[in-house]
């Protein structure tokens, strides 16, 4: 097809627009991260920092435990990631291969579970865990976080059995295999990158989620990074920018690899579900 | 026993313990259990304890036990108009942010399905606003929106437009600022899944139309949009309901004010329950939401009822 010029002017221009609107707020954070608190008491505030400096991210840690709460975000995000895949693939399976009661009544489930208003959920949760004694722990967070991801992992695998051929599986029995045979050693295989997109895919919703671990955890030493994030805030809304733009940048890294890494996938899978059902 | 040699039992019977002997059943329970029981356990459980709760007038903290109060909580939400000035401002918020962000994404992903040469960079840009925590992203939008030392401000400044504004804790600006932000944060999700859709809109029948002396214009409306509309529906349904369930961006934004301007449902029962330990109360609020987005989807499901009746050539 033929596009004229003026056309393609039109949509170079629209790109570059979409460009700069995605890419400046977060070019601006990580210039704010580098300024000393000179240049960020400026009145006419430049992009790149005339005098570059790390003192940001050292006060950031001086300021709030990030350490601690990077660690209890890593212990979260990989705890719910595992358990989740673990007990979300063979369900996957089942939904995936058989056209059950249950199968259709998960499916249900999955899709009624993104219409929850979370309110409705935590006070319930918040009491039982409270009962169970897992209020302000970190493995109390990652049961909710479980839970909480497993309708989307369920979404994704299911997507990635179905495109496992079936005749594969039927060969396998056909030679002999049984049941559980050929699911360890046929169909997992094939599944394997789904799996891992999937569970990286848990990982990075817990390491991001905020409003449980807000409700859940209590004290300092418990929090996770996106709560502790917002203690640089301090109460009145008055930041400390350097620190704050710092400690924010550092919390995003780790989400922003492992997302570029699975980016591709997540959309298969999520399509995959989405376009099927 | 073979997956191959058994016959095949009738679709519609459920797989359960009475199943007759031999059937593969057993195997299907053993493996769903695993998680089945968190579900049941961590999620449908709290759910309709949630529901019951709406019932009752459970606080935080309290002493005496909790009672059944009837509907009285609802008779109470009723008349707080506070809680009916979120609600609106909900929906503001999430029609505010689905709209303009479909429209966006739509052009984006008509742009990113041509051949263009920036296309790779415009996706591995789209990862930022998607993967970021909405933390972060609050975090990061405070900046650029900060009085003083915020870039948008001084860009203004450098173009001869006003001389600072406090756009968060302006009255009027508040709610449009932070439906930039909610703009920009779900943009990317919404450009990927229409682009998805457009790619499997087959090519031939764009150059059909074409080579017929079709304009851009008609074939976007008899080619493109009739294939796209299924998941256009579908992510319109998802954001909307997304947007109106919302609370981390705007607890970081602005926590609500100036005012209660930008105070969203799910912040407003969050402060009646754990700031107030209003937990009877707040688990009402949590039924009328799921009522009107349950109200929400009906809408927009008899809808794309109607248009596949229609043939769905018709938007």
């Amino acid at each position: 097809m033929r596009t004229s010029t003026a056309a393609r002017t039109g949509q170079y221009a629209a790109l570059l627009a979409y460009l700069v609107f995605l890419a400046f707020p977060f070019l601006w954070l990580i210039s704010i991260a580098f300024k000393p608190p000179r240049e960020l008491a400026s009145l006419h505030p430049t992009w790149i920092p005339e005098d570059p400096t790390l003192d940001n991210f050292r006060q950031a840690f001086d300021e709030q435990p990030l350490l601690r709460a990077g660690l209890n975000s890593l212990l979260a995000a990989l705890g719910a990631a595992v358990i989740a895949v673990l007990i979300a693939t063979p369900m996957a399976y089942v939904m995936a291969r058989r056209r059950g009661r249950l199968a259709k009544a998960a499916t249900g489930w999955v899709v009624v579970s993104q219409a929850f208003p979370f309110v409705l959920l935590i006070i319930p949760l918040f009491l039982v865990l409270k009962n169970l004694g897992l209020i302000n722990s970190v493995p109390g967070l990652v049961m909710v976080y479980v839970v909480w991801s497993l309708p989307f992992a369920l979404w994704m695998l299911t997507g990635y059995v179905r495109a496992v051929p079936r005749e594969l599986e039927e060969a396998a029995a056909v030679d002999g295999a049984g049941r559980l045979r050929t699911l360890v050693s046929v169909t997992a295989p094939l599944l394997a990158p789904g799996i891992v997109a999937t569970a990286l895919f848990a990982f990075i919703t817990a390491w991001n989620e905020f409003f449980f671990a807000l409700v859940l955890l209590k004290t300092p030493e418990k929090q996770t990074l996106p709560v502790i994030l917002t203690h640089f805030l301090g109460a009145e809304g008055v930041a400390d920018l350097g620190p704050l733009a710092a400690a924010a940048f550092l919390a995003t890294l780790p989400s922003l690899v492992v997302f570029a890494l699975i980016q591709r996938r997540i959309t298969g899978g999520m399509l995959a579900g989405a376009v099927k059902s | 026993m073979t997956l191959v040699t058994e016959p095949r039992r009738p679709a519609r019977r459920a797989p359960g313990p009475d199943a007759p002997r031999g059937a593969p059943d057993h195997g299907a329970w053993f493996l769903v259990l695993p998680a089945l029981i968190p579900i049941l356990v961590l999620s449908v459980g709290p759910l309709l304890y949630g529901v019951l709760l709406a019932f009752t007038d459970a606080q935080s903290g309290r002493t005496e036990p909790t009672e059944w109060i009837g509907a009285l909580n609802f008779r109470d939400l009723l008349h707080d108009t506070l809680f009916w000035e979120s609600f609106r401002i909900g929906l503001l918020w999430a029609v505010g942010v689905t709209v303009p962000q479909f429209l966006l994404a739509l052009g984006l992903a008509l742009l990113l399905n041509q051949n263009l040469r920036l296309r790779w960079l415009a996706r591995a840009l789209a990862i930022i606003p998607w993967a970021m925590p909405e933390v972060v992203v609050g975090i990061m939008w405070r900046l650029v929106y900060n009085a003083d030392a915020g870039i948008l401000n001084e860009t203004l400044r450098d173009l001869g437009l006003g001389n600072g504004h406090d756009w968060l804790s302006g009255l009027g600006t508040a709610l449009p600022a932070v439906i930039v932000v909610g703009v920009w944060a779900g943009m990317p999700q919404t450009t990927v899944a229409l682009l998805a859709g457009l790619q499997n809109t087959p090519r031939e029948l764009h150059e059909a139309a074409a080579v017929d002396g079709a304009g851009a214009w008609r074939r976007f409306r008899t080619v493109t949009w009739p294939a796209l509309r299924p998941v256009a529906l579908a992510i319109t349904a998802l954001n909307l309901i997304w947007n109106f369930n919302s609370f981390a961006l705007v607890y970081v934004l602005t926590n609500g004010g100036p005012g209660g301007r930008t105070r969203l449902p799910m912040l407003f029962a969050y402060e009646e329950a754990f700031r107030y330990g209003q937990f009877g109360y707040a688990a009402a609020m949590g039924c009328v939401m799921v009522a009107v987005i349950s109200i929400l989807l009906a809408v927009f499901l008899v809808g794309r009822l109607r248009g596949e009746a229609k043939g769905g050539d018709e938007a």
